[in-house]
């Protein structure tokens, strides 16, 4: 087998020195500060693995950690079929196309703490429309009372903000893909199950690979939004991994176990964006051997 | 100047030990480029990836083995809990596996 030459990767050493000074001396510092107990800058007393062993015993952490796994793969089991449909039913010209995309934008617009603020107004039962409406229907709601309820609005709002950047980043897939190809599975009388199955799908799966790894990443880091809609609660069914790891730097000010934390959440999103990417790279490989084969 | 990084001793060598790997891996790189090739992790590898699998094996290992120090103490019935060290030799030898064999 030919060897690989590596020689372009000079090329990104400016980013490397950027990076370093941004990342990788905080990282370091975060290191450091996972193994001591910091009393004061003065007075800090190196206590080895000792909170790495406390936070990986820490049932609720165990717990918080279980709430985002289930939330985020919600989040991607929801947004990307709900995005892909989406961009297939968005006309493909002419100023309905232009108008479509400005109006499914619009929410990606919106910061992530005002997001959470329209959530919680939209949410209540005497002045919000869903929650006003869920109540005319007969139905029991209460994002502040019930654990399912918190849960539920948390995940239809990440999905109300980021279903579209699902939607745009698939019909940017979907304009790419020639006509020659439609123009040959008619002349097949493919069904237009099969179009999207033998032609569309495989043609999306660069931007699907890059819509899996943002949302996952996004919604496995989401912070603001459930913190300003439901602060966590009620009791812990909201608090995130993120807002677990600010309670304890911030609001409990434990630095230590805060660091070890954090570098256990860093490296569980380097395996698993890992294993996404590999995942996604091997299901591009055999499409591509597979159609060699045909 | 790097006070603000309340450095120890230990995550100073810590990262002495990476940059070293990392300088070297790319020496060798120079010196004989990779070649992609197939062992027995599911996927084609080069010296870069397997280098990456084998050190986020070792940390989990090491986690891991902190996590469950306790639970090994009360099963194997001991005075205190196991070393530290102990994790730390098997995270060496499954990189050393991966780099050679993945």
């Amino acid at each position: 087998m030919k060897p690989i030459n590596q020689k372009a990767w000079w090329l990104v050493l400016p980013v490397v020195i950027c990076v370093a000074f941004s990342a990788v001396l905080p990282l370091m510092t975060v290191v450091n500060y996972s193994v001591q107990d910091i009393i004061s800058p003065e007075r800090r007393v190196f206590v080895g693995t000792e909170w790495f062993a406390a936070v990986m015993r820490d049932e609720e952490l165990h717990a918080a950690l279980w709430r985002q796994l289930t939330f985020s793969l919600a989040v991607l089991a929801v947004e990307i079929p709900l995005g892909i449909a989406l961009a297939l039913s968005m006309p493909a010209r002419g100023w309905r196309a232009s108008l479509v995309l400005v109006l499914v934008a619009l929410s990606l617009l919106i910061p992530w703490n005002v997001v959470g603020t329209i959530w919680q107004i939209y949410g209540r039962a005497d002045i919000g429309l869903l929650g006003a409406a869920l109540a005319w229907l007969g139905v029991d709601y209460s994002y502040t009372g019930d654990a399912t309820d918190a849960w539920i609005t948390v995940l239809a709002m990440d999905v109300w903000h980021w279903t579209p950047l699902v939607a745009l980043l698939c019909y940017a897939g979907l304009r790419s893909i020639p006509d020659a190809y439609y123009q040959a599975a008619r002349i097949d009388g493919a069904s237009r199950l099969a179009v999207f199955r033998y032609i569309q799908l495989p043609k999306l799966r660069g931007v699907l690979m890059i819509a899996v790894l943002l949302r996952f990443m996004d919604s496995f880091m989401i912070y603001t939004e459930p913190f300003v809609l439901t602060g966590g609660g009620p009791g812990n069914a909201t608090t995130f991994l993120s807002q677990y790891l600010t309670q304890k730097a911030v609001g409990q000010f434990d630095l230590g176990p805060a660091a070890a934390f954090s570098l256990i959440y860093f490296l569980i999103i380097l395996l698993l964006c890992f294993i996404l990417y590999n995942w996604m790279q091997r299901v591009g490989t055999a499409d591509r051997e597979g159609a060699g084969h045909e | 100047m790097f006070a603000w990084m309340v450095w120890t001793t230990p995550v100073a060598v810590f990262f002495c030990c990476i940059a070293l790997m990392l300088v070297g891996m790319t020496v060798w790189e120079i010196k004989a480029p990779t070649v992609s090739r197939k062992g027995f992790l599911p996927i084609a590898t080069t010296r870069g990836d397997r280098l990456f699998i084998g050190l986020l094996a070792a940390a989990y290992i090491n986690l891991g083995f902190i996590g469950l120090a306790g639970k090994l103490a009360e099963w194997l019935s001991l005075a205190q809990e196991p070393s530290i060290w102990i994790s730390f030799v098997v995270s060496m030898a499954v990189l050393a596996l991966i780099l050679r064999r993945g």
